[in-house]
Formats: structure tokens, sequence, C-alpha cells
């Protein structure tokens, strides 16, 4: 399935700049893999060293968030926009 | 804590406008949206703005200009010259003065028949309760992690909305927290970044115009809130992008299991945030608990000579991650509700990042009836200056 992946702007810098990338995939799953497959930067900042979705990662699929559904294996389709909500606190450093 | 003198509480509610208030609102008073009846709501309502920064700014102004009668202002922070690029507050002869009374005297000019009290402090787990019990709605406007988890936990403790809007480089994100029943911060991010895992803002900086657009809709939903009209954006996360100017929109829900307002809360009160968010070298001084200590060369010493002890580590699982010294992991919120993993007849050395989360962890476990249990000084930072430098501190 051809699904898009929508990289928020503080991971840009790790994916070529790029807003967005097209991956094919069957989970929500195996598109971040795909993404990070592309872009390798970015797995650090998206996965833990054993491979598991770091816990302030959040990921939709459309507009659902996929804690809510079956989590990295939650089937994705043709046309579906995988998204990647980081969570940004403005401002100053965090030091 | 230093404060103008106008006070908040015991203000009268108010039944009418003067005849130059009816003027100054007229825009209002002739939509039937809002009308004299929202207006008296704007002016009876008590708004207290977190930040009068980049955010802070356009909601300063669209509130203090809308009417709304009571206006709380807190911020710690000086003006300097790097603000004036998105913080329309201030102007260049504010520089150097206190943002909360400069943005006051400036709001005081934009509307002199509103009242405005400046509270020029840091908001702490020890102030902020009290800060916030005279105000019907909190609007975050602030630029860190240890504040928004603060601000967050303080409105759910207290029952009142929380106007969350945040912002980095081209990219805002806004929404309402803590609406009855809906979703608050934690629901949404349980547990902050890692520091350095994310860049900072400092590194990405900002555009100015966007704390301007995110700012300005957190007011929009302020005042709605106020009026109680139109669809809130609480359960939704906006999320905004200046370079592709589009506004895409999330479904935000409540998380069962959320420590801090879901059913089986584990958080009761404010906690450490600093520590929380790992912030390094800023930690808030909190009240030092008397707890049994061993210090790390003496946990060194009586671990090579065999001893029978539990080393119990009470930091969060992305903490264990970045490093551990091979301690049993039980984060501190979890404690209470799995204090009966522990075995109180061995002998427990608790340790965290730097001693202070496995102090409370300790004198909890004291009062729950454990003995043999000690703090390990200083933490796995002194671990690590003092027994093995190959951990890495962070």
């Amino acid at each position: 399935m051809a699904v898009k992946v929508i990289i928020p702007t503080p991971l840009r810098v790790y994916a070529a700049k790029k807003d967005s990338a097209e991956v094919s995939a069957r989970t929500v799953g195996e598109a971040l893999g795909g993404l990070t497959t592309q872009f390798a930067e970015l797995r650090k900042h998206l996965f833990t060293d054993d491979g598991k979705l770091r816990s302030f990662v959040n990921v939709y699929l459309n507009d659902e968030d996929i804690r809510y559904m079956a989590k990295e294996a939650t089937p994705v389709k043709d046309g579906d926009v995988v998204s990647i909500v980081p969570s940004i606190a403005g401002g100053r450093a965090l030091a | 804590m230093a404060t103008n003198t106008q006070t908040l509480s015991g203000k009268p509610t108010v039944a009418s406008l003067s005849k130059e208030e009816i003027l100054r609102y007229s825009r209002h008073l002739i939509m039937p949206e809002v009308g004299m009846e929202g207006q008296l709501k704007l002016k009876n309502a008590k708004v207290l703005l977190i930040g009068t920064g980049g955010l802070g700014a356009p909601l300063g102004l669209y509130l203090a200009a809308a009417g709304v009668g009571s206006l709380g202002l807190v911020d710690f922070d000086v003006v300097d010259f790097t603000n004036l690029q998105r913080q329309v507050t201030f102007g260049t002869s504010d520089v150097g003065k206190h943002k909360s009374e400069a943005a006051r005297a400036r709001l005081s000019n934009l509307n002199p028949d509103i009242e405005i009290r400046s509270f020029e402090t840091q908001l702490t787990s020890g102030n902020a309760l009290e800060l916030f019990k005279d105000f019907d709605i909190i609007v975050d406007g602030t630029d860190n992690f240890p504040t928004r988890y603060l601000v967050n936990d303080a409105c759910i403790l207290l029952g009142k909305p929380n106007v969350y809007g945040s912002i980095f480089r081209f990219e805002g994100q806004a929404t309402v927290f803590g609406m009855p029943d809906g979703p608050c911060y934690r629901c949404l991010y349980p547990e902050p970044p890692p520091p350095g895992l994310v860049p900072s803002c400092a590194e990405g900086g900002v555009l100015g115009v966007l704390p301007g657009i995110v700012g300005s809709i957190q007011a929009m939903e302020t005042i709605k809130l106020i009026l109680g009209t139109g669809d809130s954006l609480g359960g939704r996360l906006l999320l905004f992008d200046a370079l592709g100017m589009k506004f895409r929109e999330l479904k935000l829900r409540k998380n069962p299991d959320c420590p801090m307002c879901g059913k089986n809360r584990t958080i009761h009160q404010l906690i450490d945030y600093y520590e929380f968010c790992g912030v390094r070298g800023e930690e808030a001084p909190a009240p030092d608990l008397q707890v049994p200590e061993i210090t790390p060369r003496e946990l060194k010493a009586r671990l090579d000579r065999g001893d029978d002890l539990y080393v119990l580590d009470v930091r969060e699982p992305h903490e264990y991650q970045i490093c551990n010294i091979k301690g049993h992991l039980l984060p501190l919120g979890e404690l209470p509700r799995r204090v009966h993993e522990l075995d109180s007849s061995r002998e427990i050395v608790a340790h965290c990042r730097s001693g202070k989360r496995s102090a409370e962890a300790v004198d909890f476990l004291r009062k729950a009836g454990f003995r043999k249990i000690h703090n390990l000084k200083g933490g796995i930072l002194a671990w690590s200056d003092e027994v093995d430098s190959s951990v890495p501190k962070y």
C-alpha cells in the first residue's frame, strides 16, 4: 500500500529536510520502518535500541492515534496518511 | 513574589457596563453571538496567562482588548532585545524591564477598565495551586516541558481548563486540555522527550509571526470558553504548518490509563517537574527529606562483598534505557500501586538520577512499614562520579 508519512518540523533535520515521504507498507509499523530505511538518522529518534517505538513519539493514522487502534500493527490502505506528532514546547532550550 | 496591589478575590459580579465600555465594546455588542450577555461574561471572567512572551503577547493584547475583566500575568523573565522579534507586547524601551510588569503597563494602557495583576515569579510546584485558584481559565503560553506538565497537573487537580498552544520553528499546536471528561496533556504526551533527543528551539529558532497566530488561536478558544459558544478545540489537536500554510486536526482521546486524569490516577499532587523532564542543572530546590542514606562507594563495597541488597531504580523506563546500574526498575509514580512487589524483609537501596526522587520513594516506603531501606546519595550521577565513570550522566 502506498502511504504518505508526514515528518514534523523538529525531525526534518534528520530526513533531508523533507516534510513527507511516500512509503509502501501494510502496517503503520512498516510505514515507519520504511521511513527510517530512507532516512537512517531518523531511526534513533523514533525507535529505541531494541526496535520499540519511543514512548514520547505519537503516531497517528489519518486523524486517529494508533495507541487506540492496533498500535504499530494497525493496517494501512492506499492513500492513508501517517503522522508523527512530536512534543514541542516552544521558546528556549531544554538544556 | 512581587505583585501589584490590585486584588482579584472578592470582586463582585458586574451586571452592567458603563457608557464608555458600551462604546468600547460596540463591535462585540452588536453581534448576537456576544451581545450584552456575552460582554458581561467577558467582564466577569478571570484568566491567568502563564508566560507573557511570544504566545502571551497576542493572548494578552486580545484578551485585554476584548474586555476580559480580570487578567493575571505570570512571568519571571526580563525583556531582552531578542524578544522583540515576536513578543509584540513589548517595545524597545521595555528592554531590561520585568516582562510581567511591562506587559501589565501595556495592557492597562490598552484597556484601563480591566483589572490586571502581574506575578513576577517563576511558576513552581510550590505556588501553582495558590496562583491558579483565583482564576477560571489557565492559558499555557510557556516555553518549556517542565512548566507544561506543571500547568497541566495543577489544572487537573483544580478542575480548570488549560488552553494550550506550543510552537517550534514553523509549526504550531493548539488544543484545550482539562475540559470535563476531556483529555489532558499527559493523555497526549505521557512522558517528555529526553533532553537532547529533540532539537531545542534555541537551535531551531521560531518565525516571529508563528506565536502570533498560535497565541491568537488560544485567545479565541479562551473567549469561546468564556462565552460558552461554538465548538471548543477540546478533544482535538490543531496542527499548523506555517510553511505549507496548512491546518490539520487530530482526534485527542482521554487515556483511560492516564496517571493524572485516568481512572487509576497515580499522581495526586504536584511533583518535581524539572526532575520529571530530566532538565540538567535546573532542578528546582525541593525540601530535603530526612531519610537514611548510603554513599555510592559504600554501596559498591557492599555489593562487592556479596551482601544481599535489592537495588531499586525509581526512575522512568526511558531513563533506564539511557543508563542503569542493574537496579530493578519501578518508577516513583507507580510505587504506591506496586508496593506489594517489594519484599520488606530484604534490605533495599533506592536510587534515581540525583537522589531526590528516590528520597521520596524511601520516605514513602518507610511510611509503608519498610525498615531496611536506604537512599543512594547523589543518585546515578554520584555513582558515575565516584564509582563507575563509564555510566553516562544525563
